[in-house]
C-alpha cells in the first residue's frame, strides 16, 4: 500500500519541526548563558571591568568627588578591595589596608573599598572604628561584584596602570604581600 | 448624734468618690501607656513579615526570616529600624530592592530576563500541546486515508466483474 503524502502536509510538517528545533535551541542557550555566568571565575587578567561607585559621605579619600568610575583613573595604580562590616577575616586585614594606603597613596596608587551586602550604619561604624580614609562606597544594587564574579569577602583585585588586573587574592591579605605587589606594578 | 452620723455618711460617699476617680486615672494611664508601647517598639513578627519576602544575601535561597547569619542579623535590624521610624513594608521592600537589586527579593518580578526565564514553561506547554495535536490528528487521518483506498479499490474490483459479466451476456445475446 503506498502512503499518500500531499505538499502541503509535507511543508506544515517542515515548520513544526524548524519550530521545535528553535525552542529547544533556545533553551539551550537560555541554560548555558545561566549556567556561565554563575559559575564564571574571578578576572586574574586582561582588563579590569569597568565600574562606577557611589562614595559614602566623608569617605571621597581626597578624590573631592561623591562617586568613583573606575576608567577615570587610568594611569594610576588601583587596589579594589571587596569586603563587609559582617565580615570576620575582613577585620583581619583592615589595619594592613589602611596602613599601606597611607604609605603608597603618594606614589599615585589609588585604594578603594567597596563595601558588598552591608547596609550602611554598619558600613559606617566598621569604617569609624578602623580609622579608614581610603574611598569607600557600596556595591549599589550589587551591580559592581558580579563583574568581578567574588564568590563572597574579602577579595581583592589589583589594576595596573594600564587598567589590567595583575594581581588577584581571594583570602585576608598579609602586608609584606601586598607591599610586594604594590612595588611590581607600579614598576610596569 | 444625728448630726456626727450625716458627716460619716458625707464622708463615706466622698471617699467613694474619690476611689472611683483614682481608679479611672489609672485605667487611662494604663491603656494609654499599652498603646504608646505598642507604637514606639516593632516586634519581631513585624519585622519578619517583611524580611520573609526577602533573600539572605550571602546564602542560596534561604529566607531572610530564617537565616542565621550575621549579615541577615544586620538587615533585620536595618528592617526593625526602618519600621520604628515609620516606613511601610513596601518601602522598606522597595528601598532593599533598589540598594541589593532584585536577586534580595523572594519571588523577583517577571519582567526583563526574569519574565523570559518565567515565560518558558508556558512556552514549553504549549509547543507540547501543539506537537500533540498535530501527532493526533496525523493518526486519526492515516486510518481514514487507508480505509478510502480500500474501498476505492473494492469499488474498482466489483465494477471490473459486473463489466465483465455485461460484456459475456452481450456477446451471448449476440449470438
Amino acid at each position: 500500500m503506498t502512503e499518500i503524502t500531499s505538499p502541503q502536509t509535507k511543508t506544515s510538517s517542515m515548520v513544526w519541526r524548524v519550530i521545535a528545533l528553535l525552542v529547544v535551541v533556545g533553551l539551550v542557550i537560555v541554560l548555558a548563558f545561566g549556567l556561565r555566568a554563575r559559575y564564571a571565575a574571578q578576572p586574574r587578567s586582561g582588563a579590569a571591568p569597568d565600574f562606577t561607585m557611589p562614595l559614602y559621605a566623608g569617605y571621597d579619600g581626597g578624590l573631592g568627588k561623591q562617586q568613583v568610575r573606575l576608567a577615570d583613573l587610568r594611569g594610576q595604580v588601583v587596589f579594589v578591595n571587596f569586603w563587609a562590616s559582617w565580615c570576620v577575616p575582613c577585620r583581619e586585614e583592615q589595619p594592613v589596608l589602611e596602613k599601606l594606603w597611607r604609605q603608597y597613596r603618594a606614589k599615585g596608587v589609588v585604594f578603594l573599598g567597596i563595601d558588598y551586602v552591608d547596609t550602611e550604619p554598619a558600613a559606617l561604624q566598621y569604617l569609624k572604628d578602623f580609622g579608614v580614609t581610603y574611598p569607600n562606597g557600596p556595591d549599589l544594587g550589587t551591580k559592581i561584584s558580579p563583574k568581578y564574579h567574588i564568590q563572597g569577602v574579602p577579595e581583592s583585585f589589583l589594576v595596573d596602570q594600564q587598567g589590567n588586573i595583575v594581581w588577584f587574592k581571594i583570602a585576608p591579605i598579609a602586608e609584606a604581600e601586598l607591599t610586594a605587589q604594590l612595588n611590581a606594578a607600579l614598576v610596569r | 448624734m444625728q448630726k456626727a452620723s450625716g458627716k460619716r455618711q458625707a464622708a463615706g460617699r466622698m471617699g467613694k468618690w474619690a476611689m472611683a476617680l483614682v481608679a479611672g486615672v489609672l485605667v487611662g494611664l494604663l491603656i494609654v501607656g499599652a498603646a504608646a508601647a505598642q507604637g514606639g517598639k516593632v516586634t519581631d513578627d513585624q519585622v519578619n513579615a517583611v524580611a520573609k519576602q526577602l533573600n539572605c544575601p550571602v546564602c542560596e535561597n534561604v529566607p531572610l526570616d530564617v537565616c542565621e547569619t550575621q549579615a541577615c542579623a544586620q538587615w533585620r535590624d536595618l528592617i526593625r529600624q526602618k519600621l520604628a521610624t515609620g516606613d511601610k513594608p513596601e518601602q522598606i521592600i522597595a528601598y532593599f530592592r533598589a540598594t541589593y537589586g532584585d536577586r534580595v527579593l523572594q519571588s523577583p518580578p517577571r519582567e526583563g530576563f526574569t519574565g523570559l526565564i518565567w515565560s518558558l514553561p508556558f512556552v514549553g506547554l504549549i509547543a507540547g500541546l501543539a506537537i500533540l495535536v498535530v501527532v493526533l490528528r496525523r493518526m486519526a487521518a492515516q486510518p481514514k486515508a487507508e480505509a478510502e483506498v480500500e474501498v476505492e479499490a473494492k469499488t474498482d474490483a466489483v465494477a471490473d466483474e459486473y463489466r465483465k459479466r455485461l460484456e459475456r451476456e452481450l456477446k451471448e445475446l449476440d449470438k
